[in-house]
């Protein structure tokens, strides 16, 4: 482990730095037109055929093949429809479309967790306080332990084994996310605050559970535990995928944390700073960026998460130059390294930090000042 | 029956709903959104253009007088309009609009440039309290001026499909005769009922602007009638003056189809902030309309208070709204916008 130094960025620098952005995101905004549409609409074609087409071919789920291309095209939709469908569009980056089918209060996915739920976690929560240790829950999301900065204690342990359990449910997980469990076992927040939540948790778990394990295997009659294994494998498929995907965003190494103290009153260019540091790449091609919805572009997505994900592409050049001309990182990397790199920090993890040799507790420093960070 | 149908099919189209895939069919095959299927297009004005629309089959008919809400993309945009069918209230299956393309109306000159058979339209059912009462008046008098003449034109028509047998006259103000839309067929459907009034040329039953003397000329009972008015700003006021003048305001129902145009001083904090829902007024302070309504005892719904979230988007229901991030301007109404980052130019109703 070596300890790098991030370069130190005047008053003025950030407020360039944050200016410069902000021209950026207006050159884009300013852009939004009929192709942005016609884009979204097309993978909501691509998605909802691939759909039809995956439920369609489990009614011959008796014969091997067709099960397999079945399921194959059913992960696939789930897979667009909660990443660059789903994701994207609850985040409002469609909003200025004033299309109701695509509006981010109206909108819902296809997984357990409620829309409602998630967008205040998410879009708030995480996207307001990213990686601020102690206030951005998706930080382990209350159940793994994910940077020095939370006191490693036995409990993380077991570590892996919640990463992979994580992995395998992680509809379910998204869906218990913004019930805080552990505020409510800590005595921080009262059972009955969680009303709402769970109503709403309820709700759409039912409906998710009785379309993908009920009704749909018992349309297919005499087949209805192949189309039930066949719904069951699609939902793993896309939970292993999003785990992986979503993984790779912010705990790669060299991502950095943040204290409350060093964010106090950030001005938009450390606000921006913070975002881009805290984030991380994945490199590829077209197709992979589209399956992954674009959050293989999680600095772009960080910086401006309202603007349509399909310019994230378009744009990582320029944030890319722009991060050069600071002396910023921008961390990426391919799939399989990134991942690498994330489950190594899982399992480091689980263990003190004495045994590696490193301090635990987050380093001193503000963002205004620049810091010492570690990189693995 | 029908009903259990569908809330399966709902059930398995969870949780997008059953319209998102069978519009992928044909647009026209949704279930629950209302469409309209433009089935022929003409223009009869240098600026108007008229429509004939088949709505999808849930769509309950409309009642003459009132409006539709009609929706098109444009670039990218989905924008609303409402405008009135011209037509009578009783052919079923299909009705027509009649758009007058304004010079700063998008969607006016959007559906004059590219209307055309085959266009699928967003619709709405058909809202709005000026009506005819069921029992039919006696006596009616119908006043239009510009493109407010579809309603009143449409009550025009639903009368004469009714046989009705009591007195009605349709005075029409328009600025020249090349300007009345549909002249051929108002001639056909109403010569003796119909007058027209030009205000900027000669040749037609009477010229220049509403007065006293057009009213008597035209119909003399106008005392014993019921009249329905609706037109731009400048013959409203005209009328309900001349109205107020007799002191016969009760007979006189009206509808206004131009709301008054904003006006926009993007610098200093006017007007008032109304949160209708809550039935709440301030004086714009001039800070974000979130800091507003927190100061009018609200609290509204929000998380980031710095525009990424969107936990905090409201429908502005009127007025103009300046985006501090870049000073963009939003002056539709029924638009939703974000409360953290909007401050008010002049008056401004949010619905919260
Ligand atoms: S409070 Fe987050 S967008 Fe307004």
């Amino acid at each position: 482990m070596s300890v790098t130094t991030l370069p130190k960025l005047s008053k003025a620098q950030f407020d360039s730095l944050g200016r410069e952005l902000d021209e950026l995101r207006q050159r884009v905004i300013d852009d939004l037109g009929e192709a942005d549409r016609k884009y979204i609409y097309d993978v909501i074609k691509v998605q909802r055929t691939l759909e039809v087409m995956g439920r369609g071919l489990l009614f011959a789920g008796f014969f091997p093949p067709a099960w397999v291309l079945g399921v194959t095209a059913l992960s696939v939709s789930k897979i667009l429809d909660n990443m660059e469908i789903g994701h994207n569009v609850m985040h409002g980056q469609y909003d200025w479309m004033r299309d109701p089918a695509l509006n981010s209060k109206m909108f819902d996915w296809d997984t357990v967790a409620p829309a409602e739920n998630w967008k205040h976690s998410h879009n708030y929560i995480h996207h307001t306080y990213t990686n601020i240790l102690g206030k951005d829950r998706d930080i382990g999301y209350g159940v793994l332990r994910m940077d020095e900065g939370q006191k490693w204690n036995p409990y993380y342990l077991g570590n892996p084994v919640y990463a992979c359990l994580l992995m395998v449910l992680f509809e379910w997980g998204v869906m218990l996310h913004d019930m805080e469990t552990e505020k409510l076992l800590s005595g921080e927040k009262k059972w009955s605050e969680t009303k709402g939540v769970r109503q709403r948790i309820w709700q759409k778990g039912l409906k998710q559970t009785l379309k993908d394990y009920v009704l749909f295997p018992a349309l297919t009659g005499p087949m209805f535990l192949t189309t039930l294994a066949g719904n069951a494998t699609a939902n793993l498929v896309r939970n292993v995928w999003a785990f992986s995907i979503i993984f790779c965003g912010h705990f790669p190494s060299g991502v950095q944390t943040f204290t409350e103290a060093e964010t106090e009153n950030e001005s938009r260019g450390q606000w921006y700073y913070r975002q881009m540091l805290g984030s991380a790449n994945i490199s590829g091609g077209p197709l992979f960026h589209l399956m992954s919805g674009n959050l293989s572009h999680q600095i772009e997505h960080h910086l401006f998460p309202d603007i349509p994900a399909r310019r994230y592409p378009q744009i990582a050049p320029e944030v890319r130059a722009i991060c050069e001309k600071y002396g910023l990182p921008y961390n990426t990397g391919g799939f399989s390294r990134q991942l690498t790199s994330v489950f190594t920090k899982i399992v480091r993890l689980a263990l003190p930090d004495s045994l590696w040799g490193s301090p635990s507790g987050p380093p001193a420093g503000t963002v205004g000042s620049g810091r010492a960070v570690r990189a693995a | 029956m029908l009903t259990t149908g569908l809330r399966f099919l709902e059930a398995l189209a969870t949780p997008h709903g059953v319209d998102r895939y069978l519009e992928l069919i044909h647009p026209m095959l949704t279930i629950r959104e209302l469409r309209g299927e433009v089935t022929s297009v003409h223009r009869t004005t240098r600026d108007t253009v008229t429509l004939t629309i088949r709505p999808t089959r849930r769509w309950r008919g409309f009642t003459a007088g009132q409006y539709v809400r009609l929706s098109v993309d444009i670039d990218g945009v989905r924008r609303a309009r409402c405008y009135s069918p011209a037509t009578s209230q009783h052919r079923d299956g299909h009705f027509e609009l009649t758009v007058k393309a304004h010079e700063s109306g998008l969607v006016s000159r959007w559906l004059h440039a590219n209307a055309r058979p085959g266009l699928i339209l967003g619709l709405s059912q058909a809202e709005g309290e000026f009506t005819l009462p069921a029992e039919r008046p006696d006596k009616i008098l119908l006043i239009s001026g510009g493109s407010g003449i579809t309603p009143v034109l449409s009550m025009l028509r639903t009368l004469s499909d009714e046989d009705y047998q009591g007195t009605v006259t349709f005075l029409h103000y328009a600025y020249t005769e090349a300007d009345v839309p549909c002249l051929e067929q108002l001639r056909d459907l109403a010569a003796d009922k119909l007058v027209l009034a030009y205000t900027d040329a000669a040749g037609g039953d009477l010229e220049g602007f509403f007065d006293e003397t057009h009213l008597r000329k035209v119909a003399p009972w106008f005392a014993e009638a019921q009249t329905y008015l609706c037109g731009p700003p400048g013959l409203m006021k005209g009328v309900r003056d001349v109205f107020a003048d007799l002191g016969v305001s009760d007979r006189l129902h009206t509808e206004d189809f131009a709301p008054a145009p904003i006006t926009v001083d993007a610098a200093d904090a006017t007007g008032d902030v109304t949160f209708a829902r809550s039935h709440r007024t301030a004086p714009n302070s001039g800070a974000t309309l979130l800091e507003q309504a927190e100061a009018a005892g609200l609290k509204p719904e929000h998380g980031c208070r710095m525009g990424i979230c969107f936990s905090c988007t409201r429908v502005k229901t009127e007025g103009c709204v300046r985006d501090v991030r870049n000073g963009a301007l939003s002056t539709d109404p029924d638009e939703e916008i974000q409360l953290c980052v909007s401050v008010p130019v002049g008056d401004v109703a949010i619905d919260l």
